[in-house]
């Protein structure tokens, strides 16, 4: 979806600030976000890429405006509610008043460290043969779905080289709206500065994205 | 949001959905002992093996697994080399992918809208902001990471530090010179 997430070439931001011995953390709520929001995902109801598409769902004001923990806690509550495992009264009182959905897992202390050092792979294999291969001329599709992709805007309709084929993965436009996995072949297209930004671009200037197959055509 | 994060911990907590004690754990599991220092390992040991280097140009996430650094965020990895005339750049424009298994949690400049949107279109500039003025005849290479392969940039090895070994070498290696905001610093430099 054209999100207040997808930034790629959007003005007016301003410099960025690199903040000197930057700790990890600013606050202690930060903290119990990025915890609360990595157990809840362990609860195995929804995808990595559902969880993305929760935060670029929320409003554009509010997006530019929240702190990065503060989009996490904003999304979380959403698919929380989503999948039956909290209502937005019982957030908003702070105490459980009714019984949640069963989630597959609950991430206890002491599987902790395994669950972290595991993480989720996401690639796996599919039957088709790459239908592009490296050194291939192709272009981005001109398409703006309201759902869930991952092909940026600024790349949309550009025509790049294949550089690497990089293995097939799980195709997160329909992982993300719980209709399959369908993995898919992914590819690095690389892009001419002057394709993506035209006269104005930076001489020299090279930007690549990792599209999946159903994202390109053949030129 | 104080007070909202904490409604929040105490509604799934009650129900038992969650382990505080599991936070406290992910907390410190971020907080000590996955961060920057695992990446710059990997940086200072492709300076120093050219075999582990070529390793790490086919198959990044096997030859980084090599020395123990897996994980949530770095499930698949692939290492960019800068070269005399090629400097790479990482960023995420749609939201904030980062290679966590090694350089820990990302800096609250990586995830917002400023890099996010400038990363992409005015590269120079930006790296400008971060004190690295590169030649004119160095080409840059900016990657967006809009699928699940996280990036490593290996700088360049820093002149003058053919006697160094691993341990000295990844004192050279910052954060940001892994991100491809930064340059690898020069002895001189980290005496300083």
């Amino acid at each position: 979806m054209n999100g207040p997430h997808d930034l790629g070439g959007q003005m007016g931001f301003g410099p960025v600030s690199p903040e000197t011995d930057e700790p990890y953390f600013h606050a202690e709520w930060e903290k119990r976000a990025l915890g609360i929001t990595l157990s809840c995902g362990a609860f195995g109801a929804w995808s990595i890429d559902e969880s993305r598409h929760a935060r670029e769902c929320i409003p554009p004001a509010n997006y530019l405006s929240a702190s990065y923990y503060e989009i996490w806690i904003r999304a979380l509550e959403v698919l929380l509610e989503r999948h039956g495992f909290v209502t937005g009264s019982e957030i908003a009182e702070g105490h459980s008043k009714m019984q949640a959905a069963q989630p597959k897992r609950i991430l206890t202390v002491d599987k902790v460290a395994a669950v972290l050092a595991k993480g989720g792979p996401c690639d796996r294999s599919v039957e088709s043969a790459p239908l592009f291969s490296v050194g291939q001329r192709v272009r981005t599709i001109n398409e703006h779905p309201a759902h869930h992709t991952r092909l940026p805007r600024y790349a949309r309709d550009k025509v790049g080289m294949v550089e690497a084929v990089q293995g097939s993965f799980v195709f997160p436009d329909d992982n993300a709206h719980g209709k399959g996995e369908n993995p898919q072949w992914v590819y690095t297209v690389v892009f001419d500065g002057q394709e993506i930004w035209g006269r104005g671009s930076e001489p020299g200037l090279t930007i690549s994205v990792d599209a999946w197959e159903s994202y390109l055509e053949s030129v | 949001m104080e007070a909202r994060v904490r409604a929040l911990e105490t509604v799934l907590t009650e129900k038992g959905l969650i382990d505080p004690a599991a936070i406290d754990a992910i907390v410190e599991t971020y907080e000590t002992k996955v961060g920057p220092r695992n990446g710059a390992q990997v940086v200072a040991r492709a300076w120093v093996d050219a075999d582990f280097a070529d390793w790490l140009k086919r198959d990044a996430t096997a030859a980084i697994a090599s020395l123990g650094f897996t994980g949530r965020q770095g499930e698949h990895m692939r290492a960019v080399f800068n070269t005399g005339d090629t400097h790479n750049l990482v960023v995420c424009t749609l939201c904030s992918c980062y290679p966590w298994s090694v350089l820990g949690l990302p800096p609250v400049w990586y995830k917002a809208p400023a890099y996010r949107s400038r990363a992409v279109m005015d590269p120079r500039g930006v790296l400008a902001e971060f004190d690295v003025v590169l030649p004119e005849t160095t080409k840059i290479r900016v990657w967006d990471s809009t699928a699940e392969l996280r990036y490593l940039v290996i700088p360049q090895r820093p002149v003058g530090t053919d006697d160094m070994d691993v341990e000295q070498l990844m004192q050279l290696v910052t954060r940001d010179s892994m991100i491809g905001t930064g340059l690898a610093l020069s002895p001189s430099a980290r005496q300083k």
